[in-house]
């Protein structure tokens, strides 16, 4: 792709969307949101510990991005990426068992919420160290390119991974190299409690990534239409060979960074002002102006949804813990590739 | 009528170029195989181990980076979780510092962490040692830095035969391996065997085969050691020389087998004393030997200050010869 720096760009109001796909896209969204308020359930009934970081509010971006991927496309993500992992494809179940810290959870339960893997749907992990998965994204998507294979890596990360040296050092080398990867950045505006404007002297984080020669846009992470309309022009550039994009979603956490967090450091009318802004009931809004579905449509998805839950609670629940002899396995290989 | 031509069956070669010779066999071998890092293309790499390759296998197998350490190391590790063979370069130990979190969170962590999922076959040459008056920030040893990650292969490379079989095998590894190069001793030449023998550097190397002492090392600084074995020897003092050479995991076997013969040791290394991989070693042995033992296990080390430019300085920073002559004549007049 030739265009360079397109950073002001932002995109006209989404077409029409179809019955099928509009209601897959609530069905997505409304499968991470309520997983994770099951999540904050069993946080409180103690079954989940460690950290537990919330992606409440931010599920259109997850949803609308993986509405344009390939099945063998490739995901890296971050500690926030329930999200991610549920809308790539990751059964329920074994997200649920990992969290549960049990042996049939995606990691063994090794690793819990913030590093959930699944080599089968090309899930490269969350990654728990603030951009340190953004150089792993540039490595598996060379790899791809390397090897011939027309696939494309989306590299997940939130506006405080900017801050760190591994951000530009990888989208750097990601331009320099053409690497297929798309740079998500889901700027939620704070960084735990640092506020954006705190932490960059330049908030337009496009402006940043486009000083790489990196095409690079904002998009509205609030409106999945909007996100998936945003995310697919730059995959389709990414797949013909014009190297790596770059998006800015503006988005917002409606929870505390994680459980642990008072949220002493927001206004409580700002984090109004953004509920007002919640995908889930605007895209409803959406689907019943065009006739695409009523309340009774929307409670059975609900209902469909809270039994998909349940089950994947009960597999947690039944699932065998890993037995401590296990403990030291795969610090090595077991067997050569 | 023919004649016949007798083919030389051995080979004078630097260290440097035993390296190269690796690293060729390595790309010709496996298509999977590229190199990455500062440097190493255009320019030869900064200790001209890379020389050459660039025109021979082109800029997509012998790819120049910008000064980027995390960005080199974390795709690397992207790259070798998709199906590639990586080989990644950086410079010094002590730039590799900037890489740490690369390589300790992501290449250490991600198999045991996903629950063996995703290995992370990547091989990260990177050089350590003093010697060439490069100060503080150019000459440290941080061998023991990396020993301490589980997770990893360290591996320590300071002969020829080694050097030419150093990259086959460490690439044979699934997971992670860290190889520590020496540009102290980069121009020194052997003569070795035209074709390259097979070498297992997971194992410890007996460099020098002696019966009353057993000196443990490894790195460059072993051939200062094998000086004091042979100025020990015309004190009547037969010392055995095992270069460790795998410093994770450490083959305790062949130093345990050493120590039972000998009843004595001394354990050399070149970085700092405490909390070293020669502490590990001497600690392996008291736990697992205590009953061989004449004597304590001595330890000599680098001085625990930052390596200094001055060459008097330098000189009286590094273990050299004298110290560890009188280390083995402490450990034999004890017990």
């Amino acid at each position: 792709m030739t265009e360079r720096p397109s950073h002001a760009t932002e995109l006209a109001p989404p077409p029409d969307v179809s019955r099928e796909h509009g209601v897959h896209l609530l069905r997505e969204m409304l499968r991470i949101r309520r997983f994770e308020e099951r999540c904050v359930e069993l946080y409180s009934a103690a079954k989940i510990r460690g950290f537990l970081h919330l992606y409440i509010g931010e599920e259109a971006i997850a949803t609308g991005v993986m509405a344009t991927l390939e099945e063998d496309d490739a995901v890296v993500s971050t500690y926030r990426e329930h999200g991610h992992a549920i809308a790539k494809g990751i059964g329920m179940g074994p997200i649920m068992a990992e969290m549960f810290g049990k042996v049939d959870g995606v990691a063994r339960g090794r690793g819990g919420s913030m590093h959930l893997f699944d080599a089968a749907t090309r899930f490269y992990g969350g990654n728990a160290i603030v951009a340190g998965g953004i150089p792993l994204a540039v490595g598996v998507a060379l790899a791809d390119r390397m090897q011939g294979r027309d696939r494309v890596t989306v590299c997940f990360f939130g506006e405080g991974a900017v801050d760190e040296g591994a951000f530009h050092e990888s989208i750097n080398l990601a331009s320099l190299w053409d690497v297929p990867v798309l740079f998500a950045c889901e700027n939620n505006r704070y960084s735990m409690g640092m506020a954006l404007e705190r932490a960059e002297a330049q908030t337009d984080l496009a402006l940043k990534a486009a000083s790489y020669a990196v095409p690079a846009w904002h998009v509205d992470g609030m409106d999945v239409l909007a996100v998936e309309e945003g995310t697919r022009r730059a995959i389709t550039a990414i797949r013909g060979g014009g190297g790596p994009v770059f998006i800015e979603y503006e988005t917002y956490r409606f929870r505390a960074h994680s459980m642990y967090d008072p949220d002493l450091y927001r206004d409580p009318a700002e984090v109004e002002a953004w509920k007002q802004r919640d995908p889930i009931p605007a895209l409803i809004g959406t689907l019943k102006q065009l006739g695409h579905l009523d309340d009774v449509g929307v409670a059975a998805l609900e209902a469909e949804v809270e039994a998909e839950i349940d089950e994947a609670v009960a597999f947690a629940e039944d699932a065998p813990l890993e037995p401590v002899e296990d403990l030291h396995r795969f610090v090595t290989s077991e067997v050569a590739p | 009528m023919s004649t016949t031509t007798v083919e030389p069956t051995t080979v004078t070669l630097t260290l440097r170029e035993a390296l190269k010779q690796s690293l060729r066999d390595a790309l010709i071998r496996d298509e999977r195989v590229f190199l990455m890092g500062e440097d190493i293309g255009a320019y030869g790499g900064c200790f001209a181990v890379t020389m050459g390759l660039l025109d021979e296998f082109g800029p997509e197998r012998i790819r120049d980076t910008p000064l980027s350490e995390v960005a080199i190391i974390g795709t690397a590790i992207g790259a070798a979780m998709n199906g590639m063979r990586p080989i990644a370069e950086i410079m010094t130990c002590n730039f590799s510092l900037l890489a740490l979190d690369q390589i300790v969170n992501n290449a250490a962590t991600l198999l045991h962490m996903s629950g063996g999922q995703f290995n992370v076959p990547v091989v990260i040459r990177t050089t350590a040692g003093a010697g060439k008056q490069l100060a503080a920030q150019h000459s440290h040893s941080f061998e023991p830095i990396f020993a301490h990650i589980p997770g990893i292969r360290v591996l320590s490379v300071a002969t020829h035969e080694d050097a030419r079989g150093v990259l086959c095998q460490a690439l044979e590894d699934p997971d992670p391996v860290v190889l520590f190069e020496y540009p102290r001793i980069m121009t020194m030449e052997a003569e070795v065997p035209v074709e390259p023998a097979p070498v297992d550097l997971g194992s410890a190397a007996i460099r020098r085969a002696g019966s009353d002492v057993t000196l443990v090392t490894y790195g460059a600084i072993q051939h200062t050691v094998l000086e004091a074995a042979a100025t020990l020897a015309k004190d009547g003092i037969d010392a055995e020389v095992i270069d460790l050479r795998s410093l994770r995991p450490l083959d305790d076997a062949t130093v345990l087998a050493s120590v039972a013969r000998t009843h004595r040791a001394v354990v050399v290394e070149e970085p700092w004393r405490t909390l070293g991989v020669g502490a590990e070693v001497a600690a392996r042995i008291t736990e697992e030997a205590f009953y061989d033992l004449d004597a304590p296990v001595g330890r000599i080390a680098s001085a625990e200050v930052p390596m200094p430019y001055a060459k008097h300085l330098e000189e009286a920073a590094l273990p050299q010869v004298p110290a560890i002559v009188a280390a083995v004549h402490r450990v034999m007049h004890r017990g």
